[in-house]
């Protein structure tokens, strides 16, 4: 009871994650293609400027909700993906500092230096997560102790791989939209035309994968069995379609809510296929990380049970109300005169 | 070196490096939501320049601050899995807590408070510097408890071949991890008032915006006194409490063989593991020790030779960190005395002006050496008497561990330069120009 509300939280704290780093993870890797000049760069970074900070919390929140909940798959999610794991904090560390430090320094060189560390900083979580999570979903090479027999070159198979670029390719969409949301002119017809023009990529892509996971996991059985579960990946689709529908017709802000449509119901499809795995083992079935074999104990469960549903609901009203307070449009002429990174 | 040695050094790098941004966010968030209260209240501009001058300051500490310490939570996964399967039941809940109840609020408000000073009102927007300084504070509350259930367990039973939680009260609320919160602050606090007085004093020396500095000079000296007073006081209630929690720290802390009563507390000694015994030892104190850590002089202190040599903490270091952490805090006492007796004619004061900023480095140092006694201190435990640091370590390969320690090393190395070269760079640059208006 316990363990499958915890798995519910877990899965919904990385798909929160994943729609709200998202959108500056891909505006991070567009960051080169979408800005001409200074002023530009200026304002893409500070479109993400407030937000970026409070959404990666989501992403420890997602890792504190393991290793309080699923104490055992934290340890072995850990340790076995410890080279990609490695390679996404260095990523996230110089992309975080990239912010700040970027306008400290009047240096073109100086600020070549920090726009680099953002757009690998940016592209590389976006890619890590999506190779990781699809060979979450496909099952690792775990032994009934818990041992990962493999390497980074283990993850890199096909399905892994189409997992990273769709990840890439959702939150670029995800991003531009998000700039357009924020601009005006040149810049926002820019990101539109990123937007709508990287969607076809985008909706290549996940027909693939969908129709790859039919053969590489069981997500598509997991789910058919159980058929109300089938309402996540129709949000998913719904989200795809109208992310297309609404930014053809300039409605960015609908636009960016079908795309976030699109990435809950597309994490919540895989994570509702996973359970009750929260790692399957390629190896032997019977040597899957559970709910159930990984969870912490029931009063540990209960508390914290507590504790998230006293804080989470603060949390999002306090974030929301962030995004209601900075949802103004960024020109040259607000970068120059406000505060600003 | 092997997996064990490796994880370790990580472990330190990464913690002690975190730890030389952590007590400037603790400490100067306070101050600066202080200068903005005092602005909103008084409507005095230089206040406000005061609050954005160390706010600026503040955020590029922050910075730097954030970022390391997502290393500290993917840590406990990647480098100690089995530490964190056996224990994950309490020390991730406590983790957990943190991110929820007080990392969002900090990481969220920071960024109001930087963009939002056109869009709030005044009040508001110094409510938001105070829910970033707060929630900063009480996310060091929970990471302290964490740490302070690995020195100290409590509140728990081992079930299913784990520690699991049976009292959350009693993990929460352990006098251990009050003092351990409480001191951290204090020496959190003593970072920050060094920083802004030896700021303060070296744009003094130079007569740049004397009002200004003035100011700043005058707010510190009266917290960094404070502060100084409170963190001698209260590190002493930590002897007491190490006495009977952790026995074998508090030896090794005082270079302590022998169990017995009325023990003199030495404070020259030279330790010699070896041997057992103290190569050099003087200037005692007739039952100092014993006074100290049980109130009187006639009380039992546990001496390292009660426990087997594989139990015992590596005694030199532990000792004299703790020497060194101990003289430095008397250093800060008369220094924050001095500041604060001559704060009104302290231009006056040109050669004590002159030496503050180089003090700037000492707390961090000594918030440093307390953190080499709590940790080093601890071993060979990873939670003391219950868990192995050498029984913790993730199944990795040398190759795994030897190449992200290398990676820490450079990119913590650019990190730190880059960051404290922006901290020199506009801390000497001083606040902008006072706009017109004001005049």
């Amino acid at each position: 009871m316990f363990e499958t509300i915890w798995f519910v939280i877990w899965g919904v704290a990385w798909a929160v994650y994943f729609m709200l780093d998202g959108f500056d993870l891909g505006l991070g890797t567009l960051f080169p293609f979408l800005a001409k000049d200074e002023t530009e760069k200026r304002i893409l970074v500070n479109a993400m400027g407030p937000f970026w900070d409070g959404n990666e919390v989501w992403l420890i929140t997602a890792g504190g909700v393991t290793f309080a909940a699923f104490p055992r798959a934290y340890a072995i999610m850990f340790s076995g993906l410890y080279t990609p794991l490695m390679l996404l904090l260095f990523a996230l560390i110089l992309r975080g500092v990239a912010f700040e430090f970027r306008n400290k320094v009047d240096s073109a060189p100086w600020r070549a230096t920090w726009d680099t560390c953002l757009v690998a900083g940016s592209f590389l979580p976006a890619l890590l997560l999506g190779v990781a999570f699809a060979n979450i979903f496909q099952g690792l090479p775990l032994d009934a102790a818990g041992l990962f027999h493999g390497n980074l070159l283990t993850l890199l198979n096909p399905y892994g791989l189409l997992g990273g670029v769709l990840f890439v390719v959702i939150f670029a969409v995800h991003g531009a939209l998000w700039l357009a949301t924020r601009t005006e002119g040149d810049l926002q017809a820019r990101a539109g035309y990123f937007a709508t023009s990287l969607w076809w990529v985008e909706a290549v892509v996940a027909v693939a994968f969908l129709a790859m996971t039919w053969f590489s996991t069981r997500l598509w059985q997991h789910v058919l069995a159980k058929p109300v579960l089938l309402v996540l990946p129709l949000l998913a689709v719904a989200g795809l379609l109208l992310t297309r529908v609404f930014a053809a017709k300039g409605a960015w802000w609908k636009a960016w809510f079908a795309s976030s449509a699109l990435i809950l119901g597309a994490v919540l499809f895989g994570v509702a296929g996973l359970f009750p795995d929260l790692l399957p083992s390629s190896l032997d079935p019977a040597a899957s990380v559970t709910a159930f074999n990984a969870a912490s104990s029931p009063l540990t469960l209960k508390i914290m049970l507590g504790v998230v549903l006293c804080f989470l609901p603060i949390v999002i009203g306090y974030q929301v109300w962030v995004y209601l307070t900075f949802r103004d449009t960024l020109t040259a002429e607000s970068i120059r005169k406000g505060p600003a990174y | 070196m092997d997996v064990l040695a490796l994880s370790r050094l990580q472990f330190a790098v990464a913690t002690y490096f975190h730890f030389l941004f952590v007590p400037l966010t603790l400490g100067l968030s306070m101050l600066v939501a202080i200068m903005e209260t005092m602005y909103v209240r008084s409507g005095d501009e230089d206040y406000k320049r005061m609050t954005k001058f160390w706010g600026k300051l503040f955020l590029i500490n922050f910075a730097v601050g954030i970022v390391t310490g997502l290393t500290l939570e993917f840590q406990f996964g990647t480098n100690w899995s089995r530490y964190s399967a056996y224990v994950g039941d309490i020390f991730g809940s406590l983790l957990a807590i943190e991110a929820t109840a007080a990392f969002f609020l900090e990481s969220t408000f920071i960024a109001v408070w930087f963009f939002g000073w056109e869009k709030l009102s005044k009040k508001a927007h110094a409510t938001t510097i105070w829910l970033v300084a707060i929630a900063s504070n009480v996310s060091a509350f929970w990471i302290l408890v964490a740490n302070a259930w690995m020195q100290h367990p409590t509140g728990f039973v081992m079930r299913h071949g784990r520690a699991e939680l049976a009292d959350f009260v009693a993990v929460i609320t352990q006098k251990f991890a009050i003092l351990e919160f409480i001191h951290t602050l204090g020496g959190a606090y003593l970072t920050a008032g060094f920083f802004v007085l030896g700021i303060s004093a070296w744009h003094l020396v130079r007569k740049q915006e004397t009002a200004f500095f003035r100011k700043s000079f005058r707010v510190a000296a009266v917290w960094t006194l404070v502060f100084a007073l409170f963190e001698i006081a209260q590190g002493h209630m930590n002897a007491e409490i190490l006495s009977q929690a952790q026995p074998t720290k508090l030896a090794a802390m005082e270079a302590h063989w022998e169990t017995g009563r009325n023990v003199p507390m030495n404070l020259i000694a030279w330790p010699d593991a070896a041997h057992e015994r103290n190569a050099v030892q003087g200037l005692s104190v007739p039952s100092g020790l014993s006074l100290l850590a049980t109130y009187s002089t006639n009380g039992e202190v546990k001496g390292l030779k009660d426990y087997p040599a594989a139990e015992r903490p590596p005694v030199l270091p532990v000792f004299l960190s703790f020497r060194a952490m101990v003289g430095l805090a008397f250093l800060f006492l008369a220094v924050g005395l001095w500041a604060f007796l001559k704060r009104h004619t302290i231009t006056e004061q040109s050669r004590f002006l002159k030496v503050l900023p180089w003090l700037i480095p000492l707390p961090y140092l000594a918030n440093e050496l307390g953190w080499t006694i709590a940790e080093l201190g601890r071993q060979p435990w990873i939670v003391y008497g219950l868990m192995k640091t050498s029984d913790a370590v993730s199944p990795l390969s040398t190759g795994q561990v030897g190449t992200s320690l290398v990676a820490f090393f450079l990119v913590y190395a650019l990190l730190g330069a880059v960051d404290f070269y922006l901290l020199f760079t506009f801390a000497r640059k001083g606040p902008e120009a006072a706009p017109a208006a004001a005049k």
